[in-house]
Parts: structure tokens; C-alpha cells; sequence
């Protein structure tokens, strides 16, 4: 051995390399104080190890770069642990960065001769937050992809190159393949060369001035090997074990085990879609400072945001930079300490108030407003009826502004944590749907989700159905029902055609109430007449028979397994329909009944019956002139100047009747559930509130 | 280690100095040459994609009129487009526009959805009847008007429309954010 390293240190001095590197003098000893530079290089070592690793499996375009992050994330093993690494550990480096700035500048190591070496840690600091900003957009979700688009908007600012040089970042004038290449060149290229090489200047610049010490030392000098080695060695472990814990946290809060759509490491949103809204963007949380401070500039015009974004922040840089000239005199020191203890508390109260402004629904209380509310909704902001509200009186005018605005930065609050967590379902969704069987097609993953039933149906009918009609839950037990419905001027579709809907339906008490024909024409119509005069005679257990029957003509595929199970009684119901005394007086059923009185009951509640029904409800089929004002969205077959495509009215049919792509763990949860609904199923007259009869139908599938 | 030491070289006579000097422009100028070639290279592709435009300005057809009514409520549409991303071209969502009628106007009015501040995606607020941006808080009127005080320093970007057939065709286009002024991005 001993052979071996002489020969090596013969053709390579590695003796005094090493030596020069372990034994550097600590003068006054080994201290905790001195480990945050090496925390600093045990953290971008792991960012090099770990950027490796991800790097191998990573692919920047707009349809791969998701969908191959997805993939670390879910399909390989340990990719969790090892993305969850990457971003945590580059979060600890921003705090790491800010001890260490902060340590050097009261410590004074900033001073002559090691001004250069200050200059070169700013530098270093600069590239880590680029570094950050640019891993940021990579994974391409809704989240990276919207704060960068803020991120590269505010380039554009700049005076004369702001737009070329947006351009240039973007990789063209719009967001796409190259707006990731371009990103990725600078995170695993430029931007980590550029570090080592400033890193390595640095390590050289502090090893030749040394450490510097404020005060005499108390302890006999050591050298660096073992005793700050040590040291720094138990700082580094525990970073690490921060790091590792934030990647496992999910696991103290209950959540499932990794793979399964939840955030152990770190979290994946939805694929980037540059037209789906997404109000719930915001950049890393150690960047929310800056994005708050842009707030404040309400009112400036163009030149606030160029105060804000680039003027401002600029100068606070140029200050750092000037620091050492600064602090040559003593009172220069104690000036560059105030300002890093400014800066800090600045930027300390800008990232509270920002996650305040973000975050007070949760810890507001909605009752105080109960009161407010009524009054809000009639005045508003509208300064005649305030005025006459309160008939001048300006006291009582000031108060009500006051308690407007802090409604209004409640409903604000709450606006943006519901967009945080629709963001959630639909990132949960889309994982679900990469990992369904057909996983992800050539377009991207952003077409699962365009295509997906349970995420456009609910936008489709918000947009297209909801001016009339409904899609309501049963209200829990006890609950008052909501007052959207009594607004409604038609049925609510929550679980249409399935058999608590039916139930409720055909039993007198409810065929013409808000979940029916309530608030249509209807409601005095044949229909209503029937099931209250006739049908209400009729044998509970027959009417139970045509509901099963009739449902069963939806195929939901909730029902599928009850369906099969209650055959017979199935078989009794549609003898019952098709008799002429009976549903084909007025309805076709089969080959029973005539098209032309009422809607056509073959085939109830298919999908392709809904979308016929959606198309034009003026069809033979359906309610010919006895429509009440239910518009036709798809009259033309050559689809031109329709109201929806064919593509949206399949979704929103697929949608309302609960036929989606379900993960095979809750395919069961939900056989599971239609069984036990059927056990206890409600005898026939019930109304549709038994919520778990109603509920496997429709409930979305959200875990 | 011992450092083998070899003596400096010595200047030498005017001959030696003057051959020194070409050598030092030779290497300084072939140096140069070898790292330029490959640099300027690497630079002119770099500046690519300040040649690209962007494919705005066209009309696309949004909705059919429709499914637009006339009750001032703006609706929010995808726009849809042949898009051309580098290498790939499909037709696909590429923003959003919001596209309200005044009672009993035909004519629709149109803007689009996104910020003129820093460009998120502006929100429609039923309850006042304004946009908000969720980002910096900037608020405009339903007509897309800024109210005061907001971060953003002009309205939201109305766009050009028309009605052919019944469907509404919006000329969408992209605008740097963050200028008083809308300056279309080419
Ligand atoms: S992006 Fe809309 S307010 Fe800043």
C-alpha cells in the first residue's frame, strides 16, 4: 500500500495536496460556527449527485418533460426519495445561503483583504437562486409553468432588451419545446458549471486569507482534519435529515404509501395547459418576498413594476456588492449590519404577509361575516347605495368599507385555497390516468386530462348546464338543502337515472319538487299527474320493479354489479313498463309504445340517449315542442354552428353518468358500496336522500 | 515533492525578441481564431430564436354566437389553434379569451384572459362582476377596464372580433406585459 500512494505521490504531489487540504489551521479550534460553508458544498454535491441520477431519466420537451418526471416519480423505483432529495435539498441550500451571507457580514469576513471572495459568495448566491428558478419550470406542471411565465414577463421590462432578452430566455415568442431546453441547458449545464468554477475560486480565496476570527481566540489552535471535519460532518447529517424527513413527512400525516398519487418527496401539479385557469400560481416560497413586493406597486403604473421587478431589487444587490467598500470603516460595518438585518426582516414580513394574504380563510372565522353578508350582497361596492344605505352618514360608510375589504380579502383567501386544492384533484387525476392502463398517448399528459369526464364534465355543465339545472349531493343529514336548488329551473342531475334518482323521481311527494319538475313547465304536465294519481296506488314493491328496470337501462357502470344481481325483478319491471296500461301509453319502451307523446324510455339514460337528448331534446325522441326551454347544443349533425361539439356533449354525458376511468383499488370501494346501497336499499317511496344509495353513482373520485 | 527547477528563459537578442513577438501574435491570433469559430457558432444559434415570430394574428373561430348571450355575463373560451411549437404542430388550446354581448348587441366584445401585468391568468368574479388577477391583485371592470389602484399598469387586452356565419372570430394575439402601452408581441 504504502508502496502504491508513494508512487502515486511521485508523479503527483498528492501528499501535500492532501495535506494541504486536511491540515489548514483552525486558529481558536474546530467550531460549530464554521460549518455552514461546507453544509453549502455537502448540499450542491448532493444536487450533482442526485441532478445526475434525475437526469438519466429526465426528457425536456412539452410532451415528455411532465410525463418523464411523472415517470421518476411513480414508475421507477426510489424516484420519490431521490426527486424529493433534489427539492428539498435545494431549498435548504437558499436557507444554508442566507445563514452563511448573514454569518460573513456580522462576522465582518467581508472586509480587506477578502472583498473578493465576498464578491464571488454574491455570486455564487446569484447562481443558486438561478438554479432554483430554473428547476422550478422543468417538471412543466400548471405550477412551474405559470410562475415562470410571471418570472420571464417581468424580463420583458427591462429597458430596450427587456423583450429581445424574454425572447431569448423563452427560446421564441412563445412557451414551448425550447423554453425547456433552454431551462434545462442553464440548470444541468451552464448554471452548475458556472458554480464550480466561481465555488472553486472561492474554496481557494478562504483557504488563502483563512478563517477569519472576531475575537482572541479562547481555544489552542487545530487544523481542519478531524476536529472541524467532525463538525461540519454532524452539520451535514443534520441537513440531510431535514431534508429526508420533509420527503417522508406525508407519512406522519397519514397518508397512504409512495406510488400512490400523494406527495411523498416532492409534489407534481398538472400538466401545463396554457388555457386552463389556474389561480393558484405562485413561485417557490423563498421567492415569495419578491412576488409580494410587486403588490405594493398598485397604482404605479409601467414604472412600478419596473421598480418592483427589476430597479429595486437591482440596487439591494449593488448594496451587497459594495459592502466591503462600505465596511471599511467601522461604522460602515455597522451600517452593512443594519442593512442585512433590514433586508432580512423585510423580506422576513413580505413572505408572511404574502402566505397571510394566501392563507387567512383557514384561520378566519366565517360567522363573523354572517351578519355582513345580506348586506354586502345588496350594496356591494357601489358607492350610490352605500350611500343611501346608510344615508350619509360617514362614520357608518366608513365602517361598512372596512368590513368590506376584510370580507373581500376573506373571499379572496378562500378563492385561492380552493384553487389550490382543485389544482390538487386535478394532479392527483392526472396521475391517476398516467398510470391507468392506457397511460400516457404521444400528445402528452395534458390530454388525459382535456379527455377525462370527471375534470371537464363538472367545467362543461358549470359553463353550459348549470344556469338551469343542478348537480347536487343529497344534503347530509341534518343539513339545510341547498338554496341553489329552490334558484334551479330544472331537475338536478346529480345521479340521473340512477335508482335513488328514479326513487325519487316516480314518488309523489318529489316529481314535482326542486329536484324534478319543480321549476319547469313540467311540473303541471302528464308526468306529474300520472305518478301522483296512478302510480302512487300502485304496489310499492312494482314501482321499486320499474325503477330497477328503467335504471338498469342507464348501464351505469356504478350499478353494474346491482344490475346483474337483481335480474329477476329487473325482468318484472320491464314487463311492467312495456305494458300498454302502464309507461307505453305515452312512451316508446322497446318495441312497445310509439316515439311522438314523451320521451323514449329504450335505452333511458345511456349515453347515447344523453347525448341525443343534449343535442336536441326537440327530437322525436325526446320532448318534441313539449321541451321547456332546454336549448338544443348540437342540432346539426355536420356540427357546424353548434352550440358544443360532439367531443364536449360525450363528455358531459360520461360525466353525469359517473362512467370514468377509476383506479382499480376504488373500482372495488365502489362495487363494495353499490352492494351495501342495495342491502339497505330504501323501500320504494323514499325520496333520493339516502346518500349512500345515491352517493357510488356520481361521487367523484376523489380519495 | 521536489520541484525540478529549470532555469527561465533569458531574453535574448533583438532577433530573439522579434521572433518573440510574431510568436506572441501568432499564438494570440490562432488562439483567438480557434476559440472564436466555435463560440461565434454556439452564439448564433443561441440568438435563433430572436428571428422566430410568433404565428399571431389570425382570425379563429372562438363560439358560435350562441352560445354567447346577450346579458353582459362574460364567458371564458380556450382559443384553439394550429400551433406550431418548434418541431411539433397540433391543433390545441393555446390561450383564453372572454367574450361577453351587451343586451340586445350582437356585436360580441372580447378580451383576453391574460394579465397585463405579468401575465396570469385573470379570473372572472361573478359576485362583483369584475376581473381579479389570483397573482398581484390587479382588478378591472367587466369592460376590461383597470380599476385603481392595481399593479397592472393598463386594461385587459381587448381583441379584435367579428361574426361570420353565426360563429365568433377572435384576432388573438400576444402583448408584452408590464407596458402602458399594448405593443403586440411579433
Ligand atoms: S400578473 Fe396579474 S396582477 Fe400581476
Amino acid at each position: 500500500m504504502k508502496a502504491l500512494v508513494d508512487w502515486l505521490d511521485s508523479r503527483t504531489g498528492i501528499r501535500d495536496l492532501m495535506h494541504e487540504a486536511l491540515y489548514e489551521r483552525i486558529p481558536g479550534g474546530a467550531r460549530w460556527r464554521y460549518v455552514w460553508g461546507s453544509t453549502l458544498v455537502f448540499a450542491f454535491t448532493v444536487q450533482v449527485i442526485t441532478g445526475f441520477a434525475l437526469w438519466m431519466y429526465y426528457s425536456p420537451s412539452a410532451q415528455t418533460a411532465w410525463e418523464s418526471v411523472y415517470y421518476i416519480q411513480y414508475q421507477t423505483a426510489g424516484g420519490w426519495l431521490l426527486r424529493g432529495i433534489h427539492h428539498f435539498m435545494a431549498q435548504a441550500m437558499v436557507i444554508l445561503l442566507a445563514l452563511h451571507l448573514m454569518q460573513v457580514i456580522i462576522d465582518g469576513a467581508y472586509r480587506a483583504p477578502r472583498e473578493v471572495n465576498f464578491w464571488l459568495g454574491l455570486i455564487l448566491m446569484q447562481i443558486v437562486l438561478g438554479l432554483s428558478l430554473t428547476g422550478y419550470l422543468l417538471p412543466w406542471d400548471q405550477k412551474g409553468y405559470w410562475a415562470t411565465r410571471v418570472a420571464t414577463n417581468l424580463i420583458g421590462v427591462v429597458p430596450l432588451v427587456g423583450p429581445a432578452l424574454q425572447q431569448l430566455v423563452v427560446g421564441g415568442a412563445d412557451y414551448g419545446h425550447h423554453t425547456l431546453t433552454r431551462f434545462f441547458a442553464l440548470h444541468a449545464g451552464i448554471l452548475p458549471a458556472s458554480l464550480v468554477g466561481f465555488l472553486v475560486l472561492h474554496i481557494a480565496l478562504f483557504r488563502k486569507h483563512g478563517i477569519r476570527y472576531k475575537l482572541p481566540p479562547k481555544f489552542a489552535d487545530t487544523s481542519f482534519w478531524p476536529d472541524q471535519v467532525l463538525k461540519d460532518a454532524v452539520a451535514c447529517l443534520a441537513v440531510l435529515a431535514v431534508v429526508l424527513f420533509l420527503c417522508i413527512r406525508p407519512m406522519f400525516s397519514g397518508e397512504p404509501e409512495p406510488g400512490v398519487p400523494v406527495t411523498w418527496g416532492a409534489e407534481l401539479g398538472a400538466p401545463a395547459d396554457p388555457s386552463n385557469q389556474y389561480s393558484a400560481a405562485r413561485p417557490e416560497w423563498y421567492f415569495l418576498f419578491l412576488f409580494q413586493f410587486l403588490k405594493l406597486f398598485e397604482g404605479w403604473g409601467e414604472s412600478g413594476e419596473l421598480l418592483g421587478a427589476i430597479v429595486i431589487p437591482g440596487a439591494v444587490m449593488g448594496l451587497l456588492f459594495l459592502m466591503p467598500l462600505i465596511g471599511k470603516w467601522n461604522l460602515g460595518h455597522r451600517f452593512n449590519i443594519g442593512l442585512i438585518v433590514i433586508l432580512l426582516a423585510g423580506v422576513g414580513y413580505l413572505t408572511f404577509a404574502a402566505i397571510n394574504e394566501d392563507y387567512q380563510a383557514r384561520w378566519t372565522d366565517h360567522g363573523q361575516f354572517a351578519e355582513l353578508l345580506p348586506v354586502i350582497e345588496e350594496l356591494g361596492n357601489d358607492e350610490e347605495k352605500i350611500h343611501s344605505h346608510f344615508a350619509g352618514d360617514a362614520a357608518r360608510i366608513a365602517e361598512y368599507r372596512e368590513q368590506y375589504q376584510a370580507y373581500e380579502h376573506y373571499r379572496k383567501s378562500d378563492e385561492y385555497l380552493k384553487a389550490v386544492e382543485a389544482a390538487e384533484v386535478e394532479s392527483h387525476r392526472a396521475i391517476e390516468l398516467a398510470s391507468g392502463p392506457e397511460m400516457i398517448p404521444l400528445t402528452g399528459a395534458v390530454t388525459l386530462l382535456r379527455n377525462d369526464p370527471l375534470i371537464q364534465g363538472p367545467r362543461l355543465f358549470a359553463q353550459h348546464c348549470a344556469s338551469c339545472h343542478t348537480h347536487l349531493p343529497p344534503p347530509v343529514e341534518g343539513a339545510e338543502p341547498s338554496p341553489l336548488l329552490a334558484k334551479a329551473s330544472a331537475p338536478n342531475l346529480y345521479g340521473f337515472a340512477d335508482r335513488a334518482w328514479l326513487t325519487g323521481f316516480l314518488s309523489a311527494d318529489h316529481i314535482a319538487g326542486p329536484n324534478y319538475f319543480g321549476g319547469t313547465a313540467h311540473a303541471e304536465g302528464e308526468m306529474v299527474g300520472y305518478v301522483k294519481d296512478t302510480l302512487s296506488g300502485w304496489e310499492p314493491d312494482d314501482v321499486r320493479k320499474v325503477v330497477l328496470a328503467l335504471s338498469a337501462e342507464a348501464k351505469l357502470p356504478a350499478q353494474a354489479a346491482a344490475d346483474a344481481k337483481d335480474s329477476a325483478e329487473i325482468e318484472a319491471g320491464r314487463a311492467l313498463i312495456a305494458n300498454e296500461e302502464n309507461c307505453t301509453m305515452c312512451h316508446k319502451f322497446g318495441d312497445a309504445g310509439e316515439l311522438g307523446a314523451a320521451p323514449d324510455l329504450t335505452g333511458y339514460g345511456t349515453r347515447e340517449w344523453l347525448i341525443g337528448m343534449i343535442s336536441n331534446p326537440m327530437h322525436e325522441r325526446f320532448y318534441r315542442d313539449a321541451n321547456d326551454r332546454m336549448p338544443a347544443f348540437a342540432e346539426n349533425e355536420n356540427g357546424e354552428g353548434n352550440l358544443l361539439d360532439a367531443h364536449s356533449i360525450g363528455l358531459i354525458a360520461d360525466w353525469l353518468r359517473g362512467d370514468w376511468l377509476r383506479p382499480a383499488r376504488e373500482e372495488a370501494a365502489v362495487e363494495v358500496a353499490a352492494e351495501k346501497a342495495d342491502a339497505d336499499a330504501p323501500p320504494p317511496a323514499d325520496p333520493p336522500t339516502n346518500t349512500e344509495a345515491a352517493a357510488p353513482a356520481a361521487a367523484p373520485a376523489k380519495k | 515533492m521536489a520541484k525540478p527547477s529549470q532555469p527561465a528563459v533569458k531574453p535574448g537578442d533583438d532577433a530573439q525578441e522579434r521572433r518573440n513577438f510574431f510568436t506572441k501574435v501568432a499564438a494570440v491570433v490562432i488562439g483567438g481564431f480557434v476559440a472564436l469559430i466555435p463560440a461565434a457558432t454556439g452564439l448564433a444559434v443561441f440568438l435563433d430564436p430572436l428571428r422566430k415570430k410568433s404565428k399571431a394574428g389570425e382570425m379563429l373561430p372562438i363560439a358560435p354566437l350562441g352560445a354567447v348571450p346577450d346579458d353582459g355575463i362574460p364567458r371564458q373560451f380556450p382559443v384553439v389553434a394550429e400551433h406550431v411549437d418548434a418541431w411539433t404542430q397540433s391543433k390545441q388550446p393555446i390561450g383564453a379569451v372572454y367574450i361577453r354581448r351587451l343586451p340586445g348587441q350582437e356585436k360580441p366584445e372580447c378580451l383576453s384572459a391574460t394579465c397585463p401585468h405579468a401575465g396570469c391568468f385573470v379570473a372572472y368574479d361573478k359576485p362583483t362582476d369584475t376581473f381579479k388577477c389570483p397573482c398581484h391583485n390587479s382588478s378591472f371592470a367587466v369592460d376590461g377596464a383597470i380599476i385603481e389602484p392595481s399593479p397592472s399598469p393598463r386594461a385587459m387586452d381587448s381583441l379584435e372580433s367579428e361574426i361570420v356565419g353565426g360563429e365568433i372570430l377572435v384576432k388573438y394575439e400576444n402583448f408584452y406585459t408590464g407596458k402602458a402601452e399594448k405593443i403586440v408581441k411579433l
